[in-house]
């Protein structure tokens, strides 16, 4: 009927047209990503390295790691079929869709260009993630019972903190756009698929590739550098560390691809009627998520790349010996970096503006001031970089500058917390998990916030760089805020994804018990850190053991908590399986208007927008949109 | 159903194995060795450094090896000693010299009047340029460096642990633990042959130049 | 203004005169009750100006903390859907009103103007340029004029231990540091393998040391007694442990001290390179 119907649907993907044995795609990736591995590293790196005389004084063999990882993560793209459907195109054939899609649990174990399997391989591998990353905080916490290494030996914990901090930020810039927005944003803009449904596909097969290279630096010695992975530490480290230089490339790689995937999704794939000013909130904040990570991606990509070169080729980017400077790489990371964390942000204000609608049955008030908001913290987001640098000796003049434009920051955020006040303010709440979720957002962020004027401020940052402060600052953020979001929306959107409901009650006691043992593990480290215990360091003071103590203990409660929610999904989704109606949360956004689950091609026709998101309180409101073929001829009032 | 059994069970497995390689790897210690004690307040420490390790997984990474009650050496850099104690160190050195980044280390300090014995001969200092190893244990101030054998020497060791029929310098010292704690102690040579800064693999690895003390 | 006063219900009202009133009463209270007693406690000048800082800024957020407990609390608690209602109720449609928002917008605006300007004003010259690392080459800021009679201090950092040299007594290395009273000490902060960070905790001062630079800090230390020396950037596996003591003593005692250290470390000194600000990390690759 419209153009956008008679597309072909490609919810299909992979390269096999028949298919013996389920999970054949996945099982011929692993086995062509080891070929891969072996012919990278033991043929080519081989043979490159044998003839380099830089390689021959020394007992690394990192040119053969490197290349074999490299041609592992091409090999394993292709077996999963990557490959295929562009060289046939380029060698001139008719590509055929010949897929037949079995809609079964097999479409998650393979490439599969459905943006609803992705968002959901997201939310299994970003879970993944999320408890392995934990489990790591979990035994650094153990040790830190103790002011000297007792539990675990100071080698294992620098690389736990290492491989906590990377796989922490690896995940965590995907864990809401990942799962929320691959799944949300093409509904919400009532398109059938995201614009390049197989880059969206490869963003995702890009994460398995890369957390394996990355947990398997632990059988290879770790990494002792942090998340940060600060040269010439780096050049140091044993070939653990390239496992995070390729696999942090790998997710920047992802991430890049997201961003660019999200922005054209937004800019072209809208259906009819929805104009910017229509545009959901949590559509806003993908879409400038997606130029902050456009933008700021490959810049990591460059920087994991050169400190590689300075491994393996011998070059010296970053060594003074060799004409290179520390400070490239600070400023090289750092550039990256603090988009990076509103990398990981904005999607987080914006699923709990969407929900604060919902709950306080109120529209969103302020709704330009949102999207100023989120397009301003991108815009600044890039010109603040060397607050990380304030005690670092970089140039001192500049540290008026950069502490001003931090502290600008604060502007666009304040709007985000204007936002919901004027939202809230004579609403109907009902306190539901996650309108919970929600709320304890504004809490914690504003903590963060707080601290991180403290953090700004030059004089002040004399003190708490470095320091267990900026730990807690950055935790009252990222976690208080971003996962508290990704709970929200989780709860919120759960049924929509699954067709079932979360439980409340088990969900109030996750909700409960982690709110409150969060704060009591975070808020004490601002105080360590204020009281001069520096961060990563596996001994201590042995007057702050008292502290130390009871944040551990109440880090515990926070792993409790997890296990909570693990129990809540069992419970839910296996034993109990409360089916959700298909809008149990009574909101009028687009994507509740859909069965639950949503089908496989969303919406049978092109919808047409009719107004508006958020019609809460407005009489005889229509819905948002119209689903079905026939168009009215008078819409709305 | 069967399906999402099957996958739900392969993924338990999955993550069951992910945490089992974290467990086992965040575990991993060098075993702890005891000082021999000779009398009260007193005990032997004997230890000795070479080139290479010889054994799996780091064959060629200098190495401390650390000397136990029966006489046999024991690949650790972990021992206990006793509190407000003598201890009485015998080093031999099998190791050639890298040299000291920083030559401050190359002087003998910490060990009552800030002297050691070099094959018998009393010093303060040696050479920074001649130094193959150091022993240091920051917190208690003891450092002491340890002089390299010759290049042109006629029977270097090859791969640890060596019998002093090999080249080596016997380095012999004394110095006092204090109150009961655990102290680090590493070397200060940049001596991780063939890594950025001669400082990466076994400088940065307990077990082989870098370990802690556990004073009882 | 007036207008937006007088256009805000009776209840916006009470909640902005609860606002003021509480801000008012505590925001003094935590200055000077909370303020005398936040780190980094002033052992020296720039780190009493830290302090300083410090309990300004804990006055200034206190009003923004009392506000949002006042708006958000209010909400909370009156703004709920009664259980006992079963019919879904919705809010009124408000979606934005423009003199708020330019009201929020200026507020905000000028709380962070003068957080900025306030942090710029303590980097000013006078004020030693608030303990942090500046170097190499400080054009226009934060050179105090006593910098000409500093002391001037070299502090190396290393895997895994600080070592100090002091230019002014024969290039003298050591490893412990005693600094004299009353002094402006200019530390000269570098490093010869990976970055570090010095940090001096009492004194206020912290200092990336970065092989290659000369990062310096000036400080005046105004109390005798001991502050603790600890590394602030992870730089491998002894990181935690890279920690001292330094000690702040009298001038007389600091002169004892540094003639017996001349004459304990003289074999070391002899064999050390002549004195030079910044060290690289060489040689690349070492044999062993």
């Amino acid at each position: 009927m419209t153009a956008v119907a008679a597309e072909p649907l490609t919810t299909g993907g992979g390269f096999y047209a028949r298919r013996h044995f389920p999970g054949q795609d996945l099982v011929i990736a692993v086995a062509m990503g080891i070929i891969g591995f072996v012919v990278g590293s033991a043929v080519i790196g081989a043979t490159i390295s044998g003839g380099l005389a830089y390689t021959a004084t020394s007992d690394q063999s990192d040119v053969d790691f490197v290349l074999g990882c490299l041609f592992g993560v091409g090999a394993f793209l292709a077996g999963l079929g990557f490959f295929g459907y562009p060289l046939r195109r380029m060698l001139g054939h008719r590509v055929e869709h010949h897929e037949v899609d079995t809609g079964g649990v097999e479409r998650y174990f393979r490439l599969c260009t459905d943006h609803k399997v992705v968002g959901i391989q997201y939310l299994v591998g970003v879970l993944f993630f999320f408890f392995v990353a934990g489990l790591n905080a979990m035994f650094m916490r153990t040790q830190l019972l103790f002011p000297t290494e007792t539990v675990v030996s100071a080698n294992q914990y620098v690389s736990l903190v290492s491989l906590h901090g990377t796989m922490m930020m690896q995940m965590m810039s995907a864990v809401i756009i990942g799962p929320l927005g691959n799944y949300l944003v093409p509904i919400m803009l009532g398109a059938k698929r995201m614009a390049f449904p197989r880059l969206e596909a490869l963003s995702f097969w890009l994460v398995p590739a890369a957390s394996f290279i990355l947990l398997s630096s632990l059988a290879l010695g770790g990494f002792p550098t942090g998340w940060t992975g600060y040269a010439s530490l780096a050049d140091q480290a044993k070939i653990g560390m390239d496992c995070y230089l390729l696999s942090f490339a790998l997710i920047a790689i992802a991430l890049a691809i997201v961003g660019f995937n999200m922005i054209a999704t937004i800019l072209t794939m809208r259906a009819p009627g929805l104009s910017w000013g229509r545009l959901p909130i949590f559509v806003w904040a993908t879409f400038a998520t997606g130029f902050l990570m456009l933008l700021a991606a490959p810049v990591l990509v460059v920087t994991m790349t050169l400190v590689l070169l300075d491994r393996t080729a011998g070059t010296s980017f970053f060594l003074t010996s060799g004409g290179g400077t520390p400070y490239l790489y600070e400023n090289l990371f750092w550039v990256f970096g603090h988009p990076e964390v509103y990398i990981l942000a904005l999607p987080g204000f914006g699923v709990v503006l969407e929900i604060i609608c919902v709950f306080a049955r109120k529209p969103l008030w302020g709704y330009p001031l949102a999207v100023a908001a989120m397009l301003g913290v991108s815009l600044l987001s890039f010109f603040v970089w060397q607050h990380h640098l304030f005690v670092s000796g970089i140039n001192a003049n500049l540290r008026p500058f950069f502490m001003l434009t931090t502290e600008m920051i604060s502007i666009p955020t304040g709007f985000i917390f204007l936002n919901a006040i004027g939202t809230l303010w004579r609403g109907k709440i009902r306190y539901t998990v996650p309108m919970l979720f929600s709320l304890a957002l504004f809490f914690n962020f504003f903590i963060g916030g707080v601290s991180g004027v403290f953090n700004s401020d030059a004089p002040s940052d004399v003190t708490t760089h470095g320091s267990f402060f900026v730990v807690g600052h950055f935790h009252y953020t990222i976690m208080g805020g971003l996962v508290f979001a990704f709970f929200a929306g989780i709860y919120y959107w759960f049924p929509k994804f699954t067709g079932v409901m979360l439980n409340e009650t088990l969900g109030k006691i996750q909700f409960w018990l982690f709110f409150v043992a969060f704060n009591s593990t975070f808020f004490p480290f601002l105080i360590v850190g204020f009281l001069g215990q520096p961060r990563r360091v596996s001994a201590y003071d042995p007057q702050l053991q008292g502290l130390n103590d009871w944040i551990t203990a109440s880090a515990y409660c926070i792993g409790i908590s997890m296990l909570v929610f693990i129990a809540n999904l069992v419970y839910s989704l296996v034993f109990r399986r409360e089916v959700a109606e298909e809008n149990p949360w009574q909101s009028k956004s687009i994507e509740w208007m859909l069965p639950s689950p949503v089908p496989r091609e969303n919406f049978e026709t092109t919808p047409r927008i009719v107004a508006g998101p958020y019609g809460y309180g407005v009489k005889d409101a229509p819905p948002v949109a119209i689903l079905g073929p026939v168009i009215p001829a008078v819409v709305g009032k | 159903m069967k399906k999402v059994v099957g996958v739900a069970v392969g993924l338990a497995v999955a993550v069951a194995l992910v945490v089992f390689y974290i467990v086992d790897w965040v575990l991993v210690s060098p075993p702890i060795a005891t000082a021999s004690s000779t009398g009260t307040q007193t005990a032997n420490l004997v230890l000795q450094t070479v080139a290479a390790y010889g054994s799996a997984p780091n064959p060629d990474w200098v190495s401390y090896f650390e000397q136990d009650a029966q006489g046999q050496w024991e690949h650790t850099t972990f021992f206990t000693l006793p509190a407000h104690s003598v201890i009485n160190v015998t080093i031999y050195q099998y190791d050639g010299a890298s040299g000291f980044r920083n030559p401050l280390w190359a002087q003998v300090r910490g060990t009552g009047d800030g002297t050691m014995g070099l094959n018998g001969k009393t010093m303060n200092a040696i050479n920074f340029a001649d130094a193959a190893h150091s022993f240091t244990i920051p917190d208690l101030g003891v450092s002491v460096p340890l002089q390299g054998v010759p290049a042109t020497g006629s029977n270097p060791c090859p791969a640890g642990p060596c019998d002093t029929s090999f080249d080596h310098n016997t380095i012999k010292f004394s110095f006092t633990t204090g109150a009961p704690g655990e102290y680090r102690w590493q070397c200060f040579v940049p001596c991780a042959a063939g890594t950025f800064q001669g400082w990466g693999g076994p400088m940065q690895t307990l077990g082989y130049m870098d370990g802690e003390i556990y004073v009882r | 203004m007036i207008g937006l006063w007088n256009r805000a219900g009776p209840l916006i009202r009470r909640l902005i005169v609860i606002w003021l009133v509480v801000s008012a009463i505590t925001s003094p209270i935590l200055y000077f009750l909370l303020g005398p007693h936040l780190p980094p406690f002033g052992m020296s000048d720039v780190s009493g100006f830290q302090a300083f800082d410090n309990a300004v800024m804990v006055s200034i957020v206190d009003p923004v903390i009392v506000f949002l407990v006042v708006f958000f609390g209010y909400a909370l608690v009156n703004f709920r859907h009664h259980r006992g209602s079963a019919a879904l109720e919705d809010g009124p449609p408000l979606r934005g009103d423009g003199r708020t928002i330019a009201l929020w917008i200026t507020v905000t605006g000028l709380m962070v103007g003068f957080l900025a300007g306030w942090g710029s004003y303590e980097l000013w010259p006078g004020e030693h340029g608030a303990g942090g690392g500046q170097a190499p080459n400080p054009i226009t800021l934060a050179v105090p004029a006593s910098a000409s009679t500093a002391l001037q201090v070299q502090v190396i950092g290393e895997q895994w231990a600080w070592t100090f040299r002091f230019p002014a007594y024969g290039g003298v290395e050591t490893t412990d540091l005693e600094l004299p009273v009353n002094q402006t000490i200019e530390f000269h902060v570098t490093s010869i393998d990976v970055i570090h960070s010095f940090w001096a905790y009492e004194l206020g001062v912290k200092a990336d040391a970065v092989p290659g630079t000369e990062n310096i800090a000036f400080v005046e230390p105004l109390q005798t007694g001991g502050f603790s020396i600890r590394c602030a950037e992870l730089c491998g596996l002894w990181h935690g442990h890279m920690s001292t003591t330094g000690h702040v003593v009298s001038n007389s005692a600091f002169q004892t001290w540094i003639t017996g250290q001349e004459a304990q470390w003289a074999p070391a000194t002899k064999q050390l390179d002549p004195y030079s600000p910044v060290y690289h990390e060489q040689p690349e690759y070492r044999a062993g």
